[in-house]
């Protein structure tokens, strides 16, 4: 199964696109795996649409390339295939729409064999295939149904199912989730990472939210104003972010901007624990709230660091509560997080602290 | 997919309450309107041959029209016409907006294309015989097909327009994704979803040809006289009764097409 050592499925490299005066794409460059859930993550207008519809073929790159290895996961005969040089309906990877464009005039089945159709199979093996994936998506009772008949998870399901029965080499999915409310898409992650393990498709997931992409993905690419920031596994981006805005972009974190030495990190005239980084100048500090350790203030205390700070609120969620805390000379207060109900009062006068190794330093490039 | 508003007499406006001096004036515009249909569709029943004058209840001027050979040929040359006409516009004015839509991103263009539709008859009407008979074209009922296909594409352009507009862009792409060919994803995708606007300006453009007099006057041969032009031409002579019976016949052929169309519409709409 991971034989994602050696060729990678799809290979983009130095890919650009430009609207106008609009740059969607700049110097794109990526590997995706075989049987990998990738997920594109970044703002809305990062360009994450327009990556993804170039790999579909719906958009036309200015520059770069974007090939596809065929043949099997063996890399002996393995070959690549120009992706650009085919048209949309002649690639092997099917495309799932944000609005999910399932064709109205058509029922439940007749949408998702229309794809089979079009590869001219004997009607038995399509309507097999049909039978098939609407068990996988759980719609067998809604085969002959209109999409307007349905709700927007199951309009979801059939949107999915009418690209798995392909059995494309790799699924794009554009925001799948986002039409739907909040309940029904936290069981939908749980059903579209199921899914992805029981077809053994390649998943490449466009998403604006970070915990969607932080749960179900195998790996990520964090992307700004159309360049790729860092593509890394969930766990080596919340904690070896390579820049403030992936640390920022990537769960809850307090930005502390100081100088870095060779001996250690100072802001606001204090040394604050950190790490040897290899970072020399300029630089910015990133501590995760569950790092941050509160201290009731006693001048006596030496250890740990030596910031100091006034609760301004606290917020108890059942079994961890967040302490926010003002610190003179920074801009945005300090989050802490610990188990249990909090520990200090609102008002009350805390020494910052965490420990050294928590701490990620960063090159405070503007 | 959101819900969108659905055209048709689907949702009801509110009726207002009160101010009841108000249908006044509604009353006389509605009377203003339909007072002459009324009173030509009365008289076509008269059984004096004097049209101003009621003298009794009568229905023999509907066979004595079935019997005049002149009317019956003009019938039968508008129908042809007619059909013609509606067959082509349709096939065309879609094509027109669909490439519209698709090749273009220019108002101008878009609003060019509509012109027929609004400009003057009788501009468009001398505009078409000048070409016709620079190109050597002779007058008959197919110049007069021709001449009509030429301003009916453009009222099926302008509603296939508005219902490109509600359409979402991705059904096509989701098509082409599928794996179909651009003529398939044509005929499987685009056609059937802009079907009830293409029923609709199918039906506009049927009724329009069958009672345009002026630009059939201009383009017509004279051996083959449309319906208007027959009418036109017994009407010269003073309006009879008959004529009244005629004109009855063709508001009921209209509104029965404008019902079914929106009928038809509103069926192909629930789907
Ligand atoms: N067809 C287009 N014409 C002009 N600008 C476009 C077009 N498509 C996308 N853009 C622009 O390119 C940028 C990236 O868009 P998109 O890929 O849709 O972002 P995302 O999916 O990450 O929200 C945006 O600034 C958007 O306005
Ligand atoms: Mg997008």
């Amino acid at each position: 199964m991971t034989s994602m050592a050696a060729t990678p499925l799809i290979r983009i490299r130095g890919v650009g696109k430009r609207y106008g005066s609009v740059t969607a794409l700049a110097d794109v460059s990526l590997d995706i795996h075989h049987n990998e859930f990738f997920a594109l993550l970044g703002p809305s207008g990062c360009g994450k649409t327009t990556l993804l519809r170039a790999i579909a073929g719906f958009e036309d790159p200015d520059e770069g390339s974007i090939t596809l290895t065929t043949g099997d996961t063996q890399p002996a005969d393995a070959g690549e295939v120009d992706l650009l040089a085919l048209p949309p309906n002649r690639r092997p990877v099917n495309l799932m729409f944000q609005s999910y464009a399932l064709f109205p005039h058509m029922t439940v089945s007749a949408n998702i064999a229309y794809g089979l159709e079009r590869e001219g199979l004997a009607r038995s093996e399509i309507a097999r295939r049909v039978a098939d994936v609407l068990v996988t998506v759980d719609l067998q009772d809604k085969a002959s149904a209109r999409p307007r008949q349905l709700s927007g998870g199951q309009r979801q399901r059939v949107a999915l199912a009418r690209a798995i029965v392909k059995r494309p080499k790799v699924l794009l999915l554009d925001e799948p989730l986002s039409a739907l409310d909040r309940r029904v898409r936290a069981d939908m992650q749980v059903e579209l990472k199921r899914l992805q393990h029981e077809v053994g498709i390649t998943f490449v997931v466009v998403t604006h939210d970070q915990e969607e992409a932080m749960s179900m993905a195998d790996r990520i690419a964090v992307m700004e104003h159309g360049r790729i920031s860092q593509i890394a596994d969930p766990v080596t981006l919340y904690q070896r972010p390579v820049s403030a805005a992936v640390a920022d972009f990537i769960g809850m974190s307090t930005i502390i901007p100081g100088q870095a030495a060779v001996d250690g990190f100072t802001a606001l005239g204090e040394r604050l624990p950190a790490a040897p980084s290899g970072v020399i100048g300029p630089a910015l500090l990133v501590i995760r709230p569950e790092d941050v350790r509160l201290h009731a203030d006693d001048p006596t205390d030496a250890a740990m660091g030596s910031l100091s700070g006034t609760v301004l609120a606290t917020h108890f969620f059942g079994g961890t509560s967040t302490t926010t805390v003002t610190v003179a000379g920074l801009g945005r207060p300090v989050l802490a997080t610990q188990i249990g109900p909090p520990a200090h009062r609102i008002g009350a006068v805390v020494r910052v602290g965490w420990p050294a190794e928590r701490a990620i330093v960063l090159p405070d490039t503007p | 997919m959101p819900d969108r508003t659905r055209t048709g007499t689907g949702t009801r406006r509110p009726v207002e309450r009160g101010l009841g001096w108000l249908r006044l004036p509604l009353i006389g515009a509605f009377g203003f309107l339909y007072l002459p249909i009324a009173v030509l569709v009365v008289m076509s029943f008269n059984a004096s041959s004097i049209p101003f004058v009621w003298t009794g209840f009568s229905l023999q001027w509907y066979p004595t029209l079935a019997s005049n050979p002149q009317v019956l040929q003009g019938l039968l040359n508008t129908l042809v016409v007619a059909v013609a006409a509606t067959v082509g516009a349709t096939i065309l004015g879609t094509l027109l907006a669909v490439g519209l839509a698709r090749y273009t991103r220019s108002v101008l263009l878009e609003a060019y294309s509509l012109a027929p539709a609004i400009i003057p008859d009788l501009v468009l009407a001398i505009g078409l015989l000048i070409l016709f008979t620079s190109i050597g074209l002779t007058l008959s009922l197919f110049s007069v097909v021709l001449a009509h296909i030429v301003f009916g594409m453009a009222f099926v352009a302008a509603v296939v327009t508005a219902r490109i507009g509600q359409t979402d862009p991705s059904l096509e792409e989701a098509s082409r994704d599928l794996g179909a060919t651009g003529p398939t994803t044509f005929l499987r995708i685009t056609v059937p979803s802009l079907a009830p606007a293409i029923i609709a300006g199918a039906l506009l453009v049927f009724t329009l040809s069958l009672d345009e007099f002026v630009i059939a006057f201009f383009t017509d041969g004279p051996r083959t006289p449309t319906l208007p032009i027959v009418i036109y031409s017994m009407v010269r002579f003073g309006v009879t009764p008959e004529i009244n019976a005629l004109g009855a016949l063709l508001l009921l052929v209209s509104f029965t097409v404008v019902l079914a169309a929106q009928r038809i519409t509103r069926l192909t709409d629930a789907l």
